[in-house]
């Protein structure tokens, strides 16, 4: 780096704590924002970054420790922040995750809301633009600053709102997993503003769940686990399998060896399936007992397409058999016959998010635990009282809400409820997104074990690790139809990619 | 109970309020027209709780009490039918009538709120039709049939307060709807269906068949409570017969904690819901406020009970978020 700023630390943070109605949420957590640096910020859902974030930035005050500024000359202030116009005040910014931009506004009164230029009170329009211009231009973002907030892509309003922070004289900006709505161009674009930002000496910290984001972009990483400091690294320690150890807080194990599955039987047979997909082009496919199956390809190739029609959601045509019988029907047939599906969207198709993780999880077994109809209460505490320790759902109480769990809890409930009837083929869609790395190594091993016993397994992701990771064969999806097959040893990503954006058939089978 | 307790002290307060200041809410007479009144609407509040329950509404539910109480008399009198065929085959045919919503609200996925819309006008239409718009009544016949809905049974140690016979089927009705709904695999996955209809198809239940089958109850239940209104009253006019009773219905489970998101239904609210309704009505009555003010007191009181509803909700939320944050 040519022009390496000075890299000096300007607010320090000193055994922060917080305990929310005598739970502590965070604990002795020390860090040092450095200005010209990027602090990543990192940890499983619920290890205590938003806590955190919300102490630096006002929102919540600290119940232990304080935070200290320190100017120029080295010295120490004590920093008390009331308010989020406190934090404003000390120049620091928080870039929520959710963005809050008035969408009826333009850019220009959107970046300087509250700041408006005016003469005599009436809106100087001509002055508002010219600084919102030049703000924007620092986000290299080039778009006319009479545009309508509401017109813009996420990844643009993200910038605006990053303009905004900086119009504000903002020294320390606080993102929040920036990039949850971005594509991986986006998604660069923004790492590369944010290294133009460090080297004019603004100080980053940077929350995020993708670790080759902070793996790129960040000079220290703070790792919090269970509201606690797990570790603090930088750049000479930093690396993936480090990070996830102080995250987990455990070596994740060894992942369960699959066995030779060549001579087992077939037990999901898809012949000339015409799904939902718009190129209405015929896709065939089998699964033997106990096989993973990995469909890749990218958003839009007809994953979730296939895998609705192979369950029964929407109108198909073609020939499906479980177990050498055609299966047809409704969904509601098909589970009965031993299908079960996991959908891509958990809160609209999965979860019932205002009940508890009990009848979440029992939802599909509630026939065969009943006699006569009637609900088997002490059957179903046991079901769900061992599914919770099988995938270690945590919270362990079965009376929370679904509302209030993580991502990864979430999906290992709706997993739950699906093991509980110990299916014959588990159709899983986009298995473990927007779910931390223990919570998808718990996951994996679940649906393997499931797997082991006998169940046919066919999953879509998008995430190529996952599907190298998890799949005993891989079939790739482009435009509506299987473009190749590949055995897990023989696949690599670079091939996989290469099938999945319509390149040729090399290296699979 | 927790979450009645609110309506329970709204109900006290009016009970209170009417007995201290109006004339003859304690009378023997008017306890038991409270009782009896009660009862009949939580037949049809039952009902269409279940359609709530599943996300849904029926507005059609007084033009069927219409349909029902105006056939029921104009079969046994005009077309001298017996009653050994007349009750059948209206609550047979309330039951299909319930079925057609429910087959245009699944399969021909068409809003709930539409079908049952069209259905109130569509059957109070065929009474007045079919009635030639003349009031229909048993004119002093069928008293053992009617004693069904008008007796009164002794109760030892009361002297001038009898029992209204309707309690009874309400009582069992209650008892078999809460067991269905707390006990039952088919009661769950109703409740799971209006919660979040996409997860319980995605789930494997067989959602259609649910709705469909909530419908029924509901318009079974209303054709009940239609016969059982006319066994009441003894005559009715077909042009004014049951106008309302959709909105009484529909009134009592929203206060009795019924969400009309879905999902969510209690069968102590709904009673306890009638309960505060008609007793608001009798004391509107008492304290000599002029029935013209009926409705605006029942909209006031439905208004700010869901409203309190709400910010209870919201409170709540809030404090478990502050205690979830990290």
């Amino acid at each position: 780096m040519a022009s390496a700023p000075q890299v000096s630390t300007i607010l320090r943070a000193r055994g922060i704590g917080r305990r929310f109605a005598g739970v502590t949420a965070l604990d002795g957590i020390d860090a040092d924002i450095r200005a010209g640096e990027v602090l990543a910020i990192v940890g499983e859902n619920g290890a205590g970054k938003s806590t955190l974030l919300k102490i630096l930035s006002g929102v919540l005050q600290p119940s232990s420790g304080s935070l200290e500024r320190i100017d120029a000359d080295a010295r120490t202030h004590e920093l008390r922040l009331r308010s989020v116009a406190d934090a404003a005040q000390a120049g620091i910014a928080l870039v929520h995750q959710e963005l809050n931009l008035a969408e009826n506004l333009d850019l220009a009164g959107a970046i300087l809301l509250g700041r408006e230029h005016h003469r005599f009170g009436w809106l100087d329009t001509r002055s508002m633009r010219a600084e919102a211009g030049r703000w924007l231009a620092r986000v290299g973002l080039d778009l006319d600053p009479s545009t309508l907030c509401g017109s813009l892509p996420i990844a643009q309003r993200q910038l605006v709102e990053i303009a905004k922070a900086l119009s504000a004289n903002a020294r320390i900006l606080i993102l929040d997993e920036p990039t949850s709505s971005l594509s991986a161009r986006e998604t660069e674009r923004l790492l590369s503003m944010l290294d133009e930002l460090r080297r004019s000496g603004v100080a980053v910290v940077y929350v995020s769940h993708h670790l080759d984001e902070v793996l790129a972009i960040a000079d220290r990483a703070l790792v919090l686990r269970d509201g606690r400091m797990a570790g603090t690294l930088d750049r000479s320690t930093m690396d993936r399998s480090t990070i996830e150890r102080l995250m987990v807080g455990r070596d994740l194990p060894p992942v369960t060896v699959r066995p030779s599955l060549d001579d087992s039987s077939i037990r999901l047979a898809v012949d000339g399936l015409i799904s939902a997909h718009r190129r209405r082009r015929p896709a065939s496919l089998t699964v033997r007992r106990g096989e993973i199956v990995g469909l890749a390809g990218l958003v839009g190739a007809g994953r979730t397409e296939l895998l609705e029609a192979i369950a029964g959601l929407g109108h198909a045509s073609g020939c499906i058999s479980l177990d050498g019988r055609p299966l047809t029907g409704t969904i509601a047939e098909r589970v009965a016959r031993g299908l079960a599906i996991v959908p891509e969207d958990r809160a609209r198709h999965g979860l019932f998010t205002l009940d508890p993780v009990r009848t979440n999880i029992s939802m599909a077994w509630l026939p065969r635990g009943a006699h006569a109809g009637l609900v088997d209460h002490a059957g179903e505490r046991e079901l769900v009282g061992g599914m919770i320790t099988r995938l270690r759902l945590r919270p362990t109480d079965p009376a929370r809400r679904v509302q209030t769990l993580s991502g990864g809890n979430q999906q290992k409930t709706i997993l739950g409820r699906w093991l509980a009837v110990e299916p014959s083929v588990l159709l899983l869609d986009e298995p473990t997104r927007g779910v931390d790395v223990g919570a998808r190594h718990d996951i994996h091993e679940a649906v393997r074990a499931a797997a082991a016993a006998g169940c046919a397994v066919l999953f879509a992701s998008s995430d190529l690790e996952e599907v190298l990771l998890l799949a005993d064969r891989i079939l790739v999806m482009h435009d509506g139809a299987i473009a190749g097959e590949f055995l897990r040893e023989a696949a690599t990503d670079v091939a996989i990619m290469s099938l999945a954006t319509g390149g040729a058939l090399e290296g699979a089978r | 109970m927790r979450k009645h307790w609110g309506l329970l002290g709204i109900f006290l307060v009016v009970c209170i309020v009417t007995a201290l200041y109006g004339k003859n809410f304690l009378t023997a007479y008017n306890l038991m027209n409270l009782v009896q009144r009660t009862a009949l609407f939580s037949i049809l509040a039952l009902g269409v709780g279940f359609v709530i329950g599943t996300g849904g509404i029926d507005l059609s539910l007084g033009s069927v009490v219409c349909l029902v109480g105006i056939a029921v008399p104009w079969l046994l009198i005009e077309h001298g039918w017996s009653p050994w065929t007349v009750v059948p085959v209206v609550l047979a045919g309330s039951a299909l009538i319930g079925l057609a919503h429910g087959l245009l609200v699944t399969r021909l996925r068409l809003q709930p709120f539409l079908v049952t819309l069209c259905g109130l006008l569509l059957y109070r239409g065929i009474a007045r039709w079919m009635t030639g718009d003349q009031s229909q009544g048993f004119q002093g016949e069928f008293a053992e049939l009617r004693s069904i809905a008008v007796g009164r049974i002794p109760l030892p140690g009361l002297e001038t307060f009898r029992l209204p016979a309707t309690t009874i089927p309400l009582v069992v009705l209650a008892v078999i709807a809460a067991l269905f709904l707390a006990r039952t695999v088919w009661g769950r996955w109703l409740l799971a269906t209006g919660s979040n209809e996409a997860a319980a198809r995605y789930s494997g239940i067989p959602t259609a068949r649910l709705v469909t089958g909530a419908y029924v109850a509901c318009s079974l239940l209303a054709g009940l409570g239609g016969m059982l209104f006319i066994f009441d009253v003894g005559s009715a006019q077909p042009s004014d017969f049951g106008n309302f009773y959709e909105l009484y219905a529909i009134a009592a489970a929203v206060l009795g904690s019924c969400s009309l998101r879905g999902g969510s239904v209690s069968v102590i609210g709904i009673v306890l819901g009638t309960a505060t309704l008609q007793v608001l009505r009798n004391s509107i009555n008492l304290l000599g406020l002029g029935s013209q003010l009926e409705f605006a007191v029942i909209g006031a009181v439905l208004l700010a009970g869901v409203a309190a509803d709400e910010l209870v909700r919201r409170w709540h939320a809030a404090r478990l978020e502050r205690r979830g944050a990290g």
